[in-house]
């Protein structure tokens, strides 16, 4: 068996840790693989919530890898660049098969010029398992890539991805000029799996800096400021 | 030799042996006695050195008739020449020998001229033979171009022929004529393309080819024509050739290029010209086939001057006085020369593109390419490397022992020359390879190149991210195919599914996007119709039902209004009203009203969800 070199000192777990984890919950400190289950096909929320932890990528150089099957294409419509959020490039490839889709992250986990590695596979594919996870999970590691795998209409089985996120969409906070619209979006983000972390649930938005985490559920929201 | 050509400075007055011949040629008409003393004189010189040099003056005279000054040529030439090496005829005879010799030089060339009247056309007939619609050949079908005055006739189909149509007429009057006429716009820049590359095909026949004009070839086909049995058997050979690629086509042979190409457009079928019959064969041609431009033929015309002969026979110096300035295109003098061989026109054929490819002889029969390929690689990259090009496309080709021939094809997204990962793309390939019974001559080819420069895009000697990423498009494409792999890229349009285009890969890279507020982080390839309860008709939807889910809209914003873009969407095309809503759940979709009640455009407007918000 062969032993991973310590990645962060964060294998050490310690009480403050795990309240610091509960207060500014978690975020993995260097890349590795992540799975987000969509709870419905349609909710374009995974991808904003996936956009928002590849915050590094913005105004990078180097493209995003974004790997999408025939199937998720279909039912979730494809990523649409201006819409994204950030200012990013992305070198796309369409897969028919799930196997094609784990081999093409892989081939991209080989190439040091991404900035990040997307894939969307839809259902429970018998080659999607605990081998296949693993392999691209090291990779990512070694690489530094942060890699995210969408899943839909799929149930959490065995994986090795080192962070498993269920997010679904919030009604958006309010807009403060406009009552009636949408305003900036909100996601419940549930992390059932994590190997560094302790699980959670957030209501999860875009930061300045990435991702924010800022409260439970259950939690009553901030209040929005009215302004004007 | 140089000391003689330096000659022409010594003593004007010749002596009289030499220009007695040359008096007497010319006749001058009223002064018979001078011409009969001339003639005396002239035998007195040949009693005293013999008949045989008399044949070769003479020649060497006819030549200097066509000097252009008109003017009696002064005689000190000849003289001279042969005043330092004495008068004897020795030195005469060599200097004269060596004259017509390079005349004959200049004659002995065999010139080919292939003219394709109808190139643009065929090509476009090819390419619509391809298409799902093929027109029926009875149709008539014109290319346009652009002229001053609204679209101009190109080339017409032979349908449009028989209906009267003909090229550089307008296409509005050939559509009175012709109501069902279909115009296309020819391909300018595609048939030269095209032109090109066919005479590369054409250096089959021999090694120099050139383009001659816009639907034309010209091949030097000295010493060539014995591999095919002869000229007649080589022309017809090229014309079944061409025919068999789709295109009708006009050829000639003959000693010069201007002759050729007056044969090949003027002349009969398949002309073969020596150059003893050259004078007579082009002599009935049009002035047109001197390869002067239409405003010089319409002087000629004026002048009476209808043939080849006619101008021919105009005194050198008449021709020469009227044309003195023009340029090559109107000077119909020059253009004679260079038919008749008098000036030099020699074939300008490009170089060859360089070609890369290895190959290896096995000694005997085996069944799997793979442990020769790492070899094949490494003297190809070498082959690459030493002439600065890099493989856009490699192919590997295995002759089998049954007389098949298996190929495999790979592709990259920038020119490369590194063995180690062109072997790569053929990694999960070779097993495509149908080896038979086994092969015994692997080849490994460069189909497609390009320049490729070495690079150092950091100081520091690291590898450069674009190569990187290139090589990763390539492996991408080699095992999914390049239609998979794309790179959006922003356009120039206010509609949506128009604004990004998905270009492969392989031919655009990836760029940086600026994002826009209120837009959709997903779209739909193609928007879904949904059923919709609204409270105003022009007002966003109160509910609809989509994918057999009812969403209740909580929150809306809108509408904005995207106008069709009249410049290329169908007529008919309706606006969008486009709503940015959220429904009961919290998610967030982009739907639009396709068209308002009461604009003409066709009955209730349907609604579509076409993306939705991150």
């Amino acid at each position: 068996m062969t032993v991973l070199p310590p990645l962060s000192d964060r294998n050490l777990v310690s009480p403050a840790h795990l309240l610091k984890g509960r207060n500014a919950p978690a975020r993995a400190d260097h890349a590795t693989l992540s799975e987000v289950f969509a709870d419905s096909a349609a909710d374009a929320g995974v991808t904003g919530f996936v956009m928002a932890q590849l915050h590094h990528a913005n105004d990078s150089d180097k493209p995003v890898l974004w790997i999408q099957d025939r199937l998720s294409r279909r039912e979730a419509g494809r990523p649409y660049l201006r819409g994204l959020g950030l200012r990013i490039s992305i070198l796309y490839v369409a897969v028919s098969k799930p196997v094609d889709a784990l081999w093409a992250i892989e081939e991209g986990l080989g190439c040091s010029g991404l900035s990040a590695v997307v894939g969307e596979i839809w259902g429970d594919p018998q080659s999607l398992d605990f081998t296949a996870t693993k392999r691209i999970a090291l990779r990512a590691e070694a690489r530094d890539t942060p890699t995210w795998i969408m899943r839909r209409a799929a149930t959490p089985n065995l994986s090795a991805a080192r962070m498993r996120w269920r997010v679904s969409s919030l009604p958006s906070a309010l807009e403060p000029d406009d009552q009636r619209s949408p305003g900036a979006p909100l996601w419940k983000a549930e992390l059932f799996r994590a190997r560094w972390d302790t699980p959670g649930e957030w209501v999860a938005s875009y930061g300045a800096e990435g991702i924010n985490l800022s409260h439970g559920v259950a939690d009553p929201p901030a209040p929005v400021a009215i302004t004007g | 030799m140089s000391v003689q050509d330096k000659l022409p400075v010594l003593a004007f007055p010749p002596r009289h042996a030499a220009p007695a011949p040359k008096d007497d040629r010319r006749t001058p008409p009223d002064d018979l006695a001078r011409a009969v003393a001339a003639l005396r004189a002239a035998f007195d010189n040949e009693a005293q050195e013999g008949n045989h040099e008399r044949d070769a003056p003479r020649h060497y005279t006819t030549e200097e008739a066509f000097s252009p000054v008109g003017t009696p040529r002064p005689t000190w030439r000849a003289s001279l020449k042969k005043g330092p090496e004495g008068t004897d005829g020795k030195g005469q005879s060599g200097q004269i020998t060596s004259g017509p010799a390079t005349d004959r030089d200049a004659l002995a060339r065999r010139i080919v001229s292939i003219y394709l009247p109808r190139f643009s056309i065929e090509r476009w007939d090819r390419w619509a033979a391809r298409q799902p619609d093929t027109p029926p050949p009875d149709l008539p079908v014109v290319l346009a171009i652009e002229g001053p005055h609204g679209p101009v006739v190109h080339a017409t189909n032979r349908a449009a022929e028989a209906q009267g149509l003909a090229a550089g007429s307008r296409v509005v009057d050939i559509r009175a004529l012709c109501p069902e006429v279909r115009v296309e716009f020819a391909d300018i820049a595609g048939d030269r393309l095209a032109l090109e590359r066919l005479m590369m095909w054409a250096r089959r026949w021999c090694p120099w080819t050139a383009i001659d004009g816009a639907s034309g070839l010209v091949m030097d086909t000295t010493g060539s024509d014995h591999l095919w049995g002869g000229e007649a058997q080589m022309l017809r050979e090229m014309e079944e050739r061409l025919s068999l690629l789709g295109f009708s086509a006009n050829l000639a042979a003959a000693s010069t290029h201007g002759a050729a190409w007056a044969l090949a457009r003027f002349g009969g079928v398949r002309r073969v010209v020596t150059s003893a019959a050259l004078e007579a064969g082009i002599a009935p041609l049009p002035t047109r086939a001197l390869r002067i431009d239409a405003e010089t033929e319409l002087v000629l015309k004026r002048l009476g001057l209808k043939t080849v002969a006619d101008v021919a026979a105009v005194p050198r110096i008449s021709l020469a006085r009227r044309f003195s300035r023009a340029g090559i295109a109107q000077n119909p003098l020059m253009r004679l020369d260079q038919i008749m061989g008098r000036v030099a026109e020699p074939v300008n054929a490009p170089d060859d593109p360089p070609r890369f490819a290895v190959q290896s002889q096995l000694p005997e029969p085996v069944q799997d390419p793979t442990p020769h390929l790492p070899s094949l690689c490494e003297e190809l990259c070498r082959g690459l490397a030493a002439e600065g090009y890099g493989a856009r496309r490699i192919t590997v080709t295995v002759y089998r022992t049954d007389g098949e021939i298996s190929t495999l094809t790979a592709a990259t997204a920038r020119a490369s020359r590194d063995p180690g990962h062109l072997l790569r793309l053929f990694d999960d390939k070779l097993e495509r390879i149908d080896p038979g019974f086994g092969f015994d001559l692997i080849t490994l080819g460069a189909s497609v190149i390009e320049d490729m420069q070495a690079v150092q895009t950091r100081l520091d000697g690291a590898v450069d991210d674009g190569a990187e990423l290139a090589r990763l498009v390539n492996r991408l494409t080699a095992r999914l195919g390049a239609r998979a792999i794309r790179a959006p890229v922003l356009t120039d349009s206010h509609m949506p599914e128009r604004a990004e285009v998905w270009p492969e890969a392989l031919r655009q890279a990836p760029r940086t996007v600026t994002p826009r507020p209120h837009r959709p982080a997903r779209l739909f390839d193609t928007p879904e119709e949904i059923r919709v309860v609204y409270a105003v008709p022009e007002g966003p939807p109160a509910q609809f039902v989509w994918r057999r889910q009812t969403h209740r809209v909580t929150r809306f914003a809108g509408p904005e209004r995207i106008a069709p873009e009249w410049w290329c969407d169908k007529p008919g095309t309706r606006l969008r009203d486009y709503y940015r809503i959220e429904d009961q759940h919290g998610r967030r979709y982009w739907i639009y009203r396709d068209g308002v009640l009461g604009d003409g455009r066709g009955e209730t407007p349907r609604w579509f969800v076409h993306g939705g918000f991150a």
